[in-house]
């Protein structure tokens, strides 16, 4: 239980996501405008990573990885192939975004069938979760750390938290900043950027717990 | 025709550069600037792949049905990565570990999806190759730019070649660690967009 805990603090506060390893910047930049639309994507990219974190480790272990296929072995009678030697792990790219795209579909799917209000908050950032780098990001440092299956889960819902929770802090930031005296040329994306530094600063503040 | 092709190309170095105005792909371009060599082969990764999904894209772009081209533009932009990891698995294998995930994470740089959504679907496969080339090097510019400041004054070298000697090897130099850790590429990004737009007024954000 203590390793999980500690894959799952790990992924909020040391290496997050957002601030250790730049992923999913172009949303976590034009998103963070205001607290209330930061919450509903942090919302749904809690729920993306946490589905599809797990589901990319199974079809990894399971079909991608050196000698998975051994459990095909013996399925189809009459065959030579011998299916502990396939390697398909060059197809991991292709099949971890296909895995997310069709994630996403599904989630907005049942979104807008059961929870409609809340499909509606979300509106286009639901779709736009699919290009989102830390969603493929997590799914290939999961496959890189070959995590096992019940790790994957808690590493999946520590990069979403932690993707999420830097994502509320810099739209609070933001919302705040709004009222300062900001030189014209550092205006918007310039003065964002040297928040988020100060920010990843402090965070890297966590790197000293030993977990 | 000539010298449409020469704005195409040139245009996205500075006055449209993609990570500098557009903020796209950013996610991938930071990670790897901590030296030049790295930020190198990830330039021209994305050089690669952006030019040949964008002619490829293009290609074919009178037989993708309008709903499900997001899906096709994906699988394409995919399948070039894909090239583009094993080539440098099998010939810079170092380099491929030092990049680790973020060769992958070309599929999701918003850059090369961009460029296939917003200029190849709509042009002649020839110019698309060219946008796609010249917003790859506009990636790159911003990419090697960075991964200058952070070696020279966090390592003390470039490209590897020790140019100030550090005081740890015996030299006078002690280093600026803190260019090796994240938070020194927001820092150095931010300041070169100010800069940017200190001399090209017209890129002011009013907000």
């Amino acid at each position: 239980m203590e390793n999980y805990l500690s894959i799952f603090l790990n992924a909020v506060f040391i290496e997050n996501l957002a601030l250790a390893f730049f992923l999913g910047m172009c949303t976590f930049l034009a998103v963070s405008k205001n607290v209330k639309t930061a919450l509903g994507l942090g919302a749904a990219v809690i729920v993306i990573e946490f589905i599809t974190i797990p589901a990319n480790q199974l079809i990894n272990q399971y079909i991608l990885k050196k000698g998975a296929m051994s459990w095909a072995n013996g399925f189809i009678p009459e065959t030579t192939v011998n299916f502990s030697t396939v390697d398909l792990s060059f197809l991991a790219f292709i099949s971890f975004i296909g895995v997310i795209a069709a994630m996403v579909q599904i989630l907005e799917m049942v979104l807008d069938k059961f929870f409609p209000p809340l499909y509606n908050a979300l509106g286009i950032f639901l779709p736009l979760i699919t290009v989102n780098c830390a969603i493929l990001g997590g799914s290939l440092f999961m496959q890189e750390r070959s995590y096992d299956f019940v790790e994957s889960c808690f590493y999946g819902l520590g990069c979403g938290v932690g993707w999420a929770l830097a994502l509320v802090l810099l739209a609070g930031i933001r919302e705040k900043m709004k009222y300062s005296d900001v030189p014209p040329p550092l205006r918007g994306l310039g003065i964002t950027f040297i928040t988020v530094g100060l920010m990843a600063l402090a965070f890297m503040s966590f790197g000293g717990i030993q977990l | 025709m000539a010298k449409k092709s020469m704005d195409v190309l040139v245009d996205p170095l500075v006055d449209n550069n993609p990570i500098a105005l557009q903020i796209l792909g950013i996610c991938s371009a930071l990670a790897v600037t901590t030296k030049m060599e790295t930020s190198l082969v990830m330039s021209l990764a994305v050089i690669a792949v952006c030019g040949f999904s964008n002619l490829a894209v293009s290609a074919i772009r009178h037989f993708i049905p309008g709903s499900i081209r997001i899906i096709v533009q994906m699988t394409v932009i995919a399948s070039m990565v894909i090239v583009v990891d094993q080539v440098l698995k099998a010939f810079f294998y170092d380099i491929s570990k030092q990049l680790s995930v973020f060769v992958g994470l070309i599929i999701t740089n918003c850059i090369v999806m961009g460029r296939a959504e917003g200029f190849a679907m709509k042009n002649k496969p020839g110019i698309s190759f060219l946008d796609g080339i010249g917003n790859g090097l506009g990636y790159g510019l911003v990419l090697m730019f960075v991964a200058a400041f952070r070696e020279f004054f966090g390592s003390g070298s470039l490209f590897g070649v020790e140019l100030m000697v550090l005081d740890r090897n015996g030299g006078w130099y002690n280093p600026n660690n803190l260019m090796l850790l994240p938070p020194s590429a927001f820092f150095l990004i931010g300041l070169l967009i100010w800069i940017i737009r200190a001399f090209k007024t017209d890129q002011i954000e009013s907000a």
